[in-house]
């Protein structure tokens, strides 16, 4: 049947990895920010100011990867903002997060109106190319699936190797991991908690505009309202299905991606007998799976959206 | 630094940080206008007499508030018991399609029947939707924060696909939307000629209905409880799982009322565009009124009056009517803080 | 008797008029002392004098308002547990301060490589750590998880925190509170070893008879002051009890007393929760008595206590109440039988801290007639009957309405007590009902269960305090792994006995004797 035949076509693997990239990155930075115990629900809004900032450096003139890099700063100022909220200040950490995602889109949808007040299609820039790697890019299938994707896919499966490395392997990644666990055993051992929690959110948030700059300067070359839609809540739910764990998590936005881009081919098939709004719910339907089959055995971060109050009784 | 717990508690300083946090987001508002070359004085000023300045903006106003008090009723319950519900939007249209469903023409009941009927079957809509969220939580320990919030991509699709479907309207020339409901299911007006309709009453009833519940019935003691310490009350013989449910059922219930308050009272039928995020606003809302059901009547109108008097602004000044969502944003956060700073003094060291 | 001569010593540690204050409460008030070089100083005060105040200063989780810490003439800088760490001081807390879900290698490492630093040297760490462990006699498994330790293993790796660390002065905060008898003394040799190595220690505790048996000096704190500095030889338990409370201890002694009729029956109980154990427990409490049971924590009382409390179900076997079997446990069931249940933490279990004393007074019975008509409370019946528990039971706090969070453990402890004794109960389950509490509240704790007794409950008493148990229980049994040894009456035991029970002796398990 035509259905099983397309799982077997380079075309499906290859948007299965475009579309898991922006997932890759929200999902890391998520995980570095709940492994040190923090919630960051304003992942959604951060993501879409990634993609905006981002978007909009390049069409100012910039460089595509100086694009990448203010997407990434403008995530790291937003996390900045959501970790002093949360982490000295004590605030609840959904009620923040849900602020932080209302700020950025809004944030975001006004400099866009008031820079083009007036278009009727979305000013373009000129996207990242595909880098296909010499020689093994040629393997049928594999090569054209692996192998021709864009640089920031390429950063995104390299992120995925750095964010397990930092984490296991180095006194901060250590320091972060203890600060999610058990801040007193953290402290105990005279590591400053509240610099710490908020350093990872910072860096979990510049992941993740990293995330969202794939969105308008990889997968498209324009931004406009709505863009992320729903991605940023998908990595959260993907946080849990990768219990926590680079590696898993990125089983699970490939094993998303692959689900999504098999979806829109089976529109095409079934388009004529199914309704397509069926196939577009299936991700998130998917998403709800997952986090049900995973959340039996959740081993979370033990301190994660506990406030660490220093010094009180 | 340091936050050390007050121990007093002067009423001072209770409304004096409220209204800083509201000054200090206006102030973050202005520097935004400012960018646009407007001033912000004079785009205030056209904010205020957007949203409050004639008897006709006044209504646009309280009519705009009528759904974000449901909502916003909607999620401070849930808040209260530590029930996540980002799922607002989903319930809405929910109660929204029940009636459609029903209030086409299929009961034909009189009206001071039929809609006590739709506002059931709404409630019972969005009580439906909330309560798979509640159930995963509660059976399988699924944080209901996602699961909700993925449910609202979800009903949005689905509701798409009713529209295109079995919902369509066969005189709507194409366009996907329902029937129109018949004139016995109607909410009336409250002035003639005037958008504001009956829903508003409702609405208010049911903020006092709620206050009533959370401080004089066993049920909000119970919901109260389970909000601050599930396992003490678990440990007392609350039966927090049920509590859950019944939570969920207000919850959902009241944000299917939104969904049927609109079409009733102000659509006439269900379209895709029903909720311009009702849902989410909801949730601000609810915050800035510190989950207090009294308090969400405030809210709603404050918040119904920024969306208001920015589309009015906009209209007028050229700044991006987007204005409003930030500044209710930044005075959801500045509202928090402040609200912390009056339980707590910070202490630098 | 008088000070010691600690002349010929130098001094390692000054704290020179130390002084703190948390709002109201004076916890620390201008407290002097030294540490010499090379001896164990006992540190004695009942819960709520203001010890662990005191270290924690030391330690820089807080701040003194006033005072000044010296470190072999250094002066140390307040208020970072980095700066004490470099110091040479290492904490052993009393609620250690573990990581459980990393591994002991992870825990002992952190902070002890600079942040910056770009890979962990985890061979070297594993190396030195496995010397340490040699030299010392403490021996653990460094990839081990610490959730997958015992309490005594677990103390093991906090120490073992603090040498790693290098450091010169230990603090031991209550290290003897998770050990069995025969532990407590093993610990005893191993702080002997550290001072023969060069260390000097801290030995807080409330229990007189450590503190003479550890230490070589002790200085008394009692309600934040120091009042006294001794040297262990020929001071008298007595006078340092009655200089650590300020006036004779009250002996509590349970009068002989006819048990009745069985009110609890317990009949293979097997249970299973969170890492503990229930293996076929099988018990009897009668009207009148009191059955103490013993054991080292985590042996599975936590998990008998929740299956009587009705928060855990048994897998298999029955429980009954007056000969008669329930069938659906849950805590409404227990407490509409005449459960009263007094919960191992009060904060999280017994209270719902950000709520006010009346609405937590009727937070098991607000359904019941007196209440509570046709789903609405009446606030009016609620609030009188907290002033009737804050009058009888002397809890002070500012009003009904005042948030219970601000009340100190003991009236909280009163607060509960109140609560759960006002229907007169049956059965009373007390799970460590004295943990933490100052002299004054664990007297008034012990009269309210003996008094229960003489009105004719049946009390299941689960302690890890020794002397408690012996002071109060008819009969006496212990935990182990999760199961229970038959009940003695109190005067054929003696603590040897029970401390040997306590790390295993007598029970069927696949090791014989491996001390938990």
């Amino acid at each position: 049947m035509e259905a099983i035949e397309i799982l077997f076509t380079a075309s499906l693997w290859a948007a299965a990895i475009r579309i898991a990239s922006p997932l890759i990155f929200g999902t890391l930075g998520e995980l570095i920010c709940e492994r040190a115990g923090v919630l960051n629900l304003g992942i959604e809004g951060i993501m879409t100011a990634g993609a905006f900032a981002g978007w909009l450096t390049v069409f100012l003139g910039g460089d595509l990867w100086l694009g990448v890099a203010v997407a990434a700063v403008v995530g790291a100022l937003f996390g900045l903002l959501h970790g002093f909220l949360v982490v000295p200040l004590g605030l609840s950490q959904h009620v923040t997060g849900i602020g932080i995602t209302l700020l950025a889109t809004s944030l975001s949808y006004y400099f866009y109106r008031l820079i083009f007040p007036s278009v009727t299609s979305p000013p373009k820039i000129e996207p990242f190319q595909p880098w296909p790697i010499p020689i093994i890019s040629d393997i049928p299938i594999i090569g054209e699936a692996l192998f021709r994707q864009t640089p920031l896919t390429y950063l995104a499966f390299a992120a995925v190797f750095f964010v397990a490395w930092f984490l296991n392997k180095t006194p901060l990644g250590l320091a972060i991991r203890t600060v999610g666990e058990n801040p007193s055993a953290a402290e105990a051992q005279g590591v400053d908690v509240t610099l710490v929690r908020m350093g990872a959110v910072m860096l979990g948030s510049a992941l993740m505009g990293i995330g969202g700059s794939f969105i308008t300067l990889s997968a498209f070359n324009s931004f406009f309202f709505e863009m992320m839609n729903g991605r940023g809540w998908i990595c959260v739910a993907l946080v849990v299905f990768g219990s926590w764990r680079p590696g898993k998590a990125l089983a699970g936005a490939l094993l998303f991606g692959a689900f999504d881009a098999y979806q829109l081919r089976l529109q095409q098939l079934a388009g004529a007998y199914v309704p397509y709004q069926v196939f577009l719910m299936l991700p998130f339907i998917l998403s709800i799976i997952a986090l049900i089959i995973m959340s039996r055995r959740a081993t979370y971060p033990r301190a994660l959206m506990v406030p660490y109050r220093k010094g009180e009784r | 630094m340091r936050l050390e717990p007050r121990e007093q508690h002067s009423t001072a300083v209770m409304i004096l940080y409220p209204a800083l946090a509201l000054l200090a987001s206006m102030i973050i508002c202005a520097l935004l206008v400012m960018l646009s070359g407007a001033s912000p004085l004079s785009v205030f000023g056209l904010m205020v007499k957007g949203a409050v300045g004639t008897p006709f903006a006044f209504l646009e106003t309280l009519t705009r508030a009528t759904p974000l008090i449901f909502t916003g009723l909607a999620a401070a319950v849930a808040f209260r018991a530590k029930l996540w519900n980002i799922g607002g939007e989903a319930q809405l249209y929910a109660g929204a399609v029940m009636t459609v469903v029903l209030g086409t023409g299929f009961l034909p009941l009189p009206q001071p029947l039929l809609i006590p009927v739709l506002m059931v079957a709404a409630m019972l809509g969005g009580a439906l939707v909330l309560s798979i969220p509640t159930f995963l939580k509660t059976r399988f320990g699924v944080d209901e924060v996602v699961t909700t919030l993925l449910l609202n991509f979800i009903a949005i699709l689905f509701v798409s696909m009713l529209l295109e479907g079995v919902l369509k309207d066969p005189m709507g020339l194409g366009w996907p939307q329902s029937k129109k409901i018949i004139a016995e299911a109607q909410l009336p007006k409250l002035i003639q000629g005037k958008r504001l309709h009956f829903g508003f009453i409702i609405a208010i009833a049911a903020a006092f209905a709620l206050w009533i519940i959370d401080r004089k019935s066993t049920l909000g003691y119970e919901m109260r409880a389970v909000g601050h310490s599930p396992k003490a009350a678990s440990f007392a013989g609350i039966p927090v799982n049920r509590v859950l449910a019944k939570t969920a059922l207000l919850s959902g219930g009241l944000a299917g009322l939104a969904g049927m308050s609109e079409v009733t009272g102000l659509k006439g039928n269900l379209t895709l565009d029903l909720s311009p995020g009702f849902g989410y606003t909801g949730i601000v809302v609810a915050m800035l009124a510190l989950m207090h059901p009294l308090g969400v009547i405030a809210a709603a109108i404050f918040v119904a009056a920024v969306f208001v008097g920015a589309d009015a602004m906009s209209r007028t000044a050229g700044v991006p009517s987007y204005i409003a969502h930030v500044m209710v944003a930044t005075s959801l956060l500045t509202m928090v803080t402040a609200i912390m700073l009056t339980r707590y003094r910070v202490r630098w060291r | 008797m008088g000070k010691a001569t600690a002349g010929e010593r130098e001094t390692v540690l000054r704290l020179s008029g130390i002084t703190k204050r948390f709002g109201a409460l004076l916890a620390n008030d201008d407290i002097s002392l030294t540490l010499q070089r090379g001896e164990i100083l006992g540190l004695l005060g009942e819960n709520g004098a203001g010890k662990t105040t005191l270290m924690n200063i030391l330690f820089g989780h807080y701040v003194a308002d006033a005072g000044e810490i010296e470190v072999e003439g250094k002066v140390l800088p307040p208020g970072q547990p980095a700066a004490a760490l470099a110091a040479g001081i290492g904490m052993v807390h009393q609620h250690f301060t573990l990581a459980e879900n990393l591994t002991v290698l992870d825990n002992i490492v952190l902070g002890t490589e600079s942040l910056w630093q770009f890979s962990s040297n985890s061979q070297k760490a594993r190396t030195r750590i496995q010397q340490l462990a040699q030299e010392f006699g403490l021996d653990v498994n460094p990839d081990a998880i610490v959730a997958s330790l015992s309490v005594g293993e677990r103390q093991r790796v906090e120490i073992l925190k603090a040498l790693y660390r290098e450091a010169k002065i230990l603090v031991l905060d209550e290290p003897t509170a998770v050990l069995t008898p025969q532990e407590s003394t093993a610990l005893f040799e191993t702080l002997k070893r550290f001072v023969a190595k060069g260390l000097s220690i801290i030995f807080i505790s409330h229990k007189l008879g450590e503190i003479l048996a550890a230490c070589s000096r002790v200085s008394v704190l009692r309600g934040g002051r120091l009042v006294a500095e001794r040297g262990v030889e020929g001071v008298t338990r007595s006078e340092l009890a009655e200089l650590m409370i300020g006036r004779g201890i009250p002996q509590t002694k349970a009068e002989v007393q006819k048990a009745g009729n069985v009110v609890l029956g317990l009949h293979g109980i097997h249970a299973r929760h969170n890492y503990q154990v229930l293996d076929g427990i099988t018990l009897d409490v009668r009207a009148g008595e009191i059955l103490g049971i013993a054991g080292v924590s985590g042996n599975g009382q936590s998990l008998l206590a929740d299956v009587v409390s009705g928060v855990a179900v048994p897998i298999a076997g029955t429980l009954a109440l007056k000969e008669v079997i329930i069938s659906r446990i849950s805590p409404r069931v227990m407490v509409n039988l005449g459960v009263a249940r007094i919960p191992e933490d009060r904060h999280a279990e017994g209270l719902i801290s950000d709520m006010s004393i009346t609405e937590n007074v009727i937070s098991e019975s607000y359904r019941s007639a007196e209440f509570a008509q046709r789903g609405f409370i009446s606030w009016k019946k609620a609030r009188s009957f907290a002033l009737k528990i804050i009058t009888a039971y002397e809890v002070k706090c500012p009003s009904p309405e005042a948030r219970v969070r601000l009340l100190s453990g003991g009236n909280m402890q009163k607060l509960i007590l109140g609560r759960v004794m006002a229907n007169d109960p049956c059965l009373v389950l007390a799970n460590q009902p004295t943990r933490g509490l100052d002299v004054g509240a664990v007297n008034y704790v012990h009269e309210q269960l003996l008094a229960a007794r003489t009105r004719g409950a049946a009390i299941l008493l689960i302690s890890e305090d020794l002397d408690e148990l012996f002071s109060l229980s008819d009969r006496v049994a212990v935990m182990f792994r999760g199961q229970l040894s038959n009940a003695s009456p109190r005067e054929s035991t003696s603590i040897k006995d029970l401390g040997l029970m306590m790390a295993g002796h007598g029970f069927k398990t696949g090791e014989q004797s491996h001390a938990a």
